[in-house]
């Protein structure tokens, strides 16, 4: 049986990373910034920790209910920007919420498996599952950027 | 009457392969109700109520005859009819007005948790505000509201029951009429929110006994925008208004207002014109089709789809007993959004999410589900074509497992 566009939204590496979530469950400590994110309508809900040092993501943890997509992005995410200096995780953030939208993107930074979520342009009703953990993450580093608002 | 000529008053219909099972969440428009509405801003296009000049004569006359098409629909008088944007707003001007004129601390009120958000989420502001109690019949196990649940209930200290007639969740029709018997007798007001009941089967106010009842324009076959609070005139007439201005009063002094006798006092501003006179478009062309044609169509769907549903494996039902078009299910392991994309691709509409219910979400123990809903315009190939899409997200998912 042909699926057609439906092939490329789900691509195995997104189902791959909802049945098997990278970096789920949440850790406890005051050194965690955190953000909690809802789509009321759909009822994803999704809730970000991250650590940083020196001005390097050091650590991500992500926890919540959803869709295959909105669950699985949470996952590659967490996975795409480990290690990555702040700016630079802002680069990839940008980017992809062009290419989710099916607009320009730059295509020569590297947003390792955030890349396979291109098919999710020609499905706009799947958008905000799509960014729900992309949006978490820029709240959580605008947090980071007041230190008294852990 | 034959489905398909039904069909071609439709455009979608008419014109796409859409298999459109999302009625619940609204219906589509025909021709009729379309042209009336055009009709409105082309040939008139003036304001009501004030002008003297012939075309806002007219525009009041189409205005006030859809009021009367209304009340003569739903069996009440003519000034029991309030205009509003919808059955949300009905719902929340009778909590607002009268919840919170009349409702004291230590009141109760009765809803439930198969309630829209609109019926019950005025109240729980009411009881927040005033103090009052807000109590919810136990469901049964299917999650109906029974008689028998109800009176568990039901006490001196019941002041309001604000109930559905039908469920936009589960389909399921509310035992109303003795509801209303027993509320009466401990002198409670009824509050009845029949967006879901009012476009499927033919409504009586009178025989129902109810206080208040609400319903919406874009269910019916009429444009967004316009609903309808019907309330007992003694009721509407004692009522305070909850919004002030043009239109709605008598006479106006610096420090004082009298304002116009129900329903008018209720409706200021210049009003949704269009969707009033496409209203009582969509009345008459629910009433030309029938409902006894409405009733039998939406039956023989239902069994239809039911029979089709459970031949097939890995499908939740969660309301087999449902008594109406609607139908909530879930493919086991796949979230309903997902579900819904793959139907979506193969031209099916339908609703996935918590269908404004999410009191009953935490009862099924379910995030969200998925909600066919039908009306007259259906027909089989819509239902073989959800199935057939049905299948397909249980094998592309499979694929995953």
């Amino acid at each position: 049986m042909s699926y057609g566009n439906l092939e490329t939204l789900y691509r195995q590496v997104i189902m791959d990373h909802y049945k098997n979530p990278r970096n789920k469950g949440l850790k406890s400590g005051e050194d965690y910034y955190q953000v909690h994110l809802k789509n009321p309508t759909c009822g994803d809900d999704l809730t970000l920790q991250i650590k940083v040092k020196n001005n390097y993501i050091t650590e991500v943890h992500h926890d919540g209910s959803g869709c295959s997509i909105s669950m699985s992005a949470a996952s590659v995410m967490s996975e795409t920007i480990m290690g990555l200096k702040i700016e630079d995780a802002k680069k990839i953030i940008d980017n992809y919420l062009h290419m989710v939208k099916g607009e320009a993107y730059d295509a020569e930074i590297d947003m390792g498996d955030a890349i396979v979520y291109q098919g999710v342009s020609q499905f706009p009703a799947r958008f905000k599952c799509a960014t729900i953990a992309w949006n978490a993450l820029d709240k959580v580093l605008e947090k980071h950027k007041v230190p008294d608002e852990k | 009457m034959d489905v398909n000529e039904i069909r071609q008053d439709f455009w979608v219909l008419a014109n796409s392969s859409l298999a459109y099972l999302d009625n619940a969440a609204s219906s589509l428009k025909p021709k009729p109700v379309i042209d009336m509405i055009n009709h409105y801003y082309r040939d008139l296009g003036v304001n009501i109520h004030r002008g003297v000049y012939r075309l806002s004569y007219e525009a009041t006359d189409l205005y006030e005859k859809a009021r009367q098409k209304v009340a003569d629909f739903i069996n009440c008088k003519f000034e029991e009819v309030v205009f509003t944007r919808g059955a949300s707003s009905a719902l929340n001007l009778v909590a607002s007005s009268l919840g919170m004129n009349e409702i004291k601390a230590g009141d109760e009120i009765i809803t439930s948790e198969l309630e829209h958000h609109s019926s019950m989420l005025p109240w729980q502001n009411v009881a927040r505000i005033k103090k009052a109690k807000l109590v919810y019949v136990p469901l049964n196990e299917e999650k109906k509201i029974t008689v028998e649940n109800f009176k568990k209930v039901l006490s001196d200290k019941t002041k309001i029951v604000a109930l559905n007639y039908v469920s936009n969740a589960m389909g399921y029709i509310t035992p109303i009429k003795e509801i209303i018997n027993l509320a009466h007798e401990k002198g409670a007001i009824v509050i009845v929110d029949a967006a879901q009941a009012v476009p499927h089967q033919s409504v009586d106010v009178k025989a129902l006994d109810c206080d208040f009842l609400a319903f919406s324009g874009h269910k019916m076959c009429g444009p967004t925008g316009i609903g309808v609070l019907y309330g007992k005139y003694e009721f509407l007439q004692s009522m305070e208004p909850i919004e002030f201005g043009g239109d709605m009063i008598d006479y106006v002094g610096l420090q004082e207002v009298t304002y116009k006798d129900a329903p008018y006092k209720f409706e200021t501003g210049t009003p949704l014109i269009a969707g009033a006179i496409g209203l009582g478009g969509a009345i008459d062309y629910l009433l030309n089709i029938g409902f006894d044609f409405i009733v039998k169509q939406e039956e023989e769907l239902r069994t239809y789809l039911l029979k089709e549903m459970k031949k097939l494996s890995d499908i939740t039902i969660y309301n087999p007993t449902t008594e109406t078009g609607i139908i909530a299910f879930n493919i086991n392991g796949v979230h309903p959004h997902d579900a819904a994309s793959v139907f979506d691709e193969d031209d099916v509409a339908i609703r996935a999410g918590h269908h404004c219910a999410q009191p009953l979400m935490h009862c099924l123990n379910q995030i969200a589900t998925i909600r066919a809903s039908l009306y007259f315009y259906n027909n089989k190939a819509d239902i073989d074509k959800l199935i057939k899409a049905i299948k397909k997200a249980k094998s592309f998912f499979a694929q995953f497992m």
